[in-house]
């Protein structure tokens, strides 16, 4: 077990920047999960760490020592795959046990091994079939599987369930958790899919076009993103934007989105956003804090009412979209209270949890 | 497919898939009329081989009987005197020699280079396995002639260990080719698992890579097989004593003299002679199992 470090780091192909100088110091045991759009740079940062790209310039340290000029075996690191990469013509056992072959581990030391890995796996049965007999859920374990076995430094995974079944993907994000919490490895992981990173990560490394847009724990990045990228790409619907000014209103301050609808600055924030007074800026707030009127302490001057475009029924709650002065905007609200389409409702904003972004820097404010 | 087949109609009696059935069973009607003409076609060559074979050669030079079948009795007068009184034997020997020596040489070196070509890509690595590809385009009726001076020079010539040296030309750049596309289909994150785990580049050859592509091995060493135990171009040009002959030519060689055939023992020799490809495809045949990768990756 060790810690990660990266330093100053860059990936370049021919003219193309994929990872434009990087930090990143990531302690001993934590699980950290790299996560943005395709393209962002976050394989090649994952790949790096591996060894398996060169680094353009920069450091990359594992457990203190700069390892950059390591080939991948000298690093004691173990990756999973996105799909599985397990040798076809060896049985389960024999592809969990290869890299300890290869290190001449005694038989002995290797059984010993293999059946513990299994057994936290819960993969015991299945040792003496080869891949194709598994399903894909057993293959993803036995590649793990063949990661515990090394008890290496550093687990990488690179979208290790993407190619699972929805299900499945849930049921092996909760295994990949699990074994976290017993074998407490330094782990860094990629993936595109936020939920996984939020449910998954002690920190998050949110990646886009080659940096790094912030780095935090899932609840301080659903709740204080740093930048527009990172407040719309986390969280599922999406944040919504709104053009918008900041209008004085007597001693507070109002968000003027629409020629009809402003909303009241919460007071708490109206000493903050003072310097802003009558600059455009963009509105965000998330659809979660867009409902029907439900509090019975609410502020009147938080609703507003909207004609709806499409109603989404999830169930538990109901997606509303509508539009605001062009912009489509969607809203969470009780399934109970739900306007059909193309009538009108009343809904009501919940501005603690709003956010002004410049739209210049895409910077939070 | 007809309009028929498609449109569903409401009235009553008609149903949509039977004429989906009836297209079916027309396809396969046509495939099997066609499959059995080529068969025919095929598998007349061989059976006037048998037929002749097993002849005595009063009732082969007797122009009056019907030559597919055989009427004076079954005789093996023909092999017998093919493996006793001709060089029939030497020419089976000095074959088996040259054809084991060239597959084993051209696997060596096709799966090495094909390892290299396919999977570690270096500078001008493209370049140089279409390079390897073309020059499997030039004909051995062409290369013999160069070839021959080259043989002469390092002193080979009518020996059949200068067929060891010839065949590889016509072996290597497609066992190579063949091989590239073998390697390439493997996945890239195999040979990176491999590299992690703690492997060398020989050790992910031999321990990942040949295994996994031992289909494309079988094949590549079939052709390897069948094309030096069919050469005859370069035994015709390079080899002209008997003790250095192989079957191809020496068989011709030995048994036309002037306008002379002599056709059982020349179709005697040809049976045998095509016996061992026959043996080894039917053996290796059980084992050229394509999908064996599944499993491997997702998909």
């Amino acid at each position: 077990m060790a810690e990660v470090a990266l330093r100053q780091v860059i990936k370049r192909y021919d003219d193309v920047e994929a990872v434009r100088g990087i930090n990143l110091d990531i302690p001993n045991n934590e699980f950290v999960v790299l996560v943005g759009p395709s393209g962002c740079g976050k394989s090649t940062t994952l790949r790096m760490i591996a060894g398996l790209e060169e680094v353009t310039s920069g450091d990359i340290f594992i457990g203190g020592e700069v390892v950059n000029d390591l080939p991948p075996k000298d690093r004691d690191i173990a990756m999973v795959f996105q799909n599985y990469a397990l040798y076809p013509h060896m049985s389960a056992f024999e592809n969990m046990s290869f890299g300890l072959k290869l290190r001449k581990f005694s038989k002995d030391e290797i059984r010993k091994r293999v059946d513990n890995a299994a057994r936290i796996l819960d993969i015991t049965a299945l040792l003496d079939r080869k891949p194709k007999a598994l399903s894909g859920g057993q293959r993803q374990r036995v590649a793990m599987g063949r990661a515990i076995v090394r008890d290496p430094k550093v687990f990488l995974f690179d979208e290790p369930l993407s190619n699972l079944d929805a299900k499945l993907r849930v049921q092996m994000r909760t295994e990949i958790k699990r074994v976290h919490q017993m074998v407490k490895t330094t782990t860094v992981y990629v993936t595109h899919d936020q939920v996984e990173a939020m449910t998954l990560a002690d920190r998050v490394v949110v990646m886009n076009n080659g940096i790094i847009e912030q780095i935090a724990t899932p609840q301080e990045l659903y709740h204080q993103p740093k930048t527009r990228f990172v407040a719309g790409f986390i969280g599922s619907p999406a944040m919504n934007f709104m053009r918008c000014h900041l209008e004085a209103n007597g001693a507070g301050m109002r968000v003027r989105v629409s020629d009809a609808i402003s909303l009241p600055v919460p007071s708490s924030r109206s000493a903050r956003y003072q310097a802003l007074n009558g600059k455009e800026l963009v509105f965000g707030l998330r659809p979660e804090h867009i409902t029907e009127p439900r509090r019975s302490d609410r502020d009147n001057n938080c609703e507003f009412s909207a004609t709806l475009d499409v109603v989404e029924p999830m169930g538990m709650e109901t997606m509303v979209f509508f539009r605001l002065d062009g912009q489509e905007i969607c809203g969470r609200v009780d399934p109970g209270s739900a306007a059909g389409p193309g009538q009108p409702m009343r809904l009501f904003a919940n501005m603690d949890h709003m956010h002004l972004i410049d739209p210049q820097s895409g910077e939070v404010l | 497919m007809s309009a028929a087949a498609i449109v569903t109609r409401t009235g009553p009696g008609i149903r949509v898939h039977a004429s989906l059935r009836r297209n079916r069973r027309w396809a396969l009607i046509t495939s099997y009329a066609f499959l059995v003409v080529f068969a025919i076609f095929f598998l007349i060559p061989p059976y006037y081989m048998i037929v002749t074979a097993f002849k005595s050669d009063a009732e082969v030079a007797h122009m009056a009987t019907n030559p597919w079948i055989i009427a004076d009795g079954v005789t093996l007068d023909q092999f017998r005197i093919l493996l006793t009184q001709t060089d029939f034997l030497i020419f089976f020997r000095n074959t088996v020699i040259v054809t084991l020596c060239v597959v084993v040489i051209t696997m060596v070196v096709s799966v090495l280079a094909a390892f290299s070509l396919g999977r570690m890509r270096f500078w001008g690595s493209s370049i140089l396995a279409t390079g390897i590809f073309l020059t499997y385009l030039v004909p051995d009726t062409l290369l013999f002639i160069p070839l021959f001076q080259i043989v002469k020079a390092v002193g080979l010539l009518n020996s059949y260990w200068g067929m060891v040296l010839v065949y590889p030309t016509l072996t290597v750049p497609f066992c190579t080719w063949i091989m590239i596309g073998y390697f390439q289909s493997i996945p890239k994150e195999l040979d990176e698992a491999a590299l992690i785990d703690g492997a060398s580049h020989m050790q992910m050859l031999t321990k990942i890579f040949i295994p996994v592509a031992l289909p494309g091995i079988i094949a590549a060493t079939i052709f390897a097989f069948t094309v030096s135990w069919a050469a005859f171009v370069y035994p015709m040009a390079f080899l002209y004593s008997a003790d250095q002959q192989v079957l191809t030519v020496g068989t011709v060689t030995s048994l036309i003299r002037g306008d002379v055939y002599k056709w059982g023992m020349l179709m005697a020799g040809a049976l045998m002679a095509a016996a061992p490809p026959l043996i080894i495809y039917a053996f290796l045949m059980d084992y050229y199992i394509a999908g064996l990768t599944a499993g491997a990756t997702k998909g």
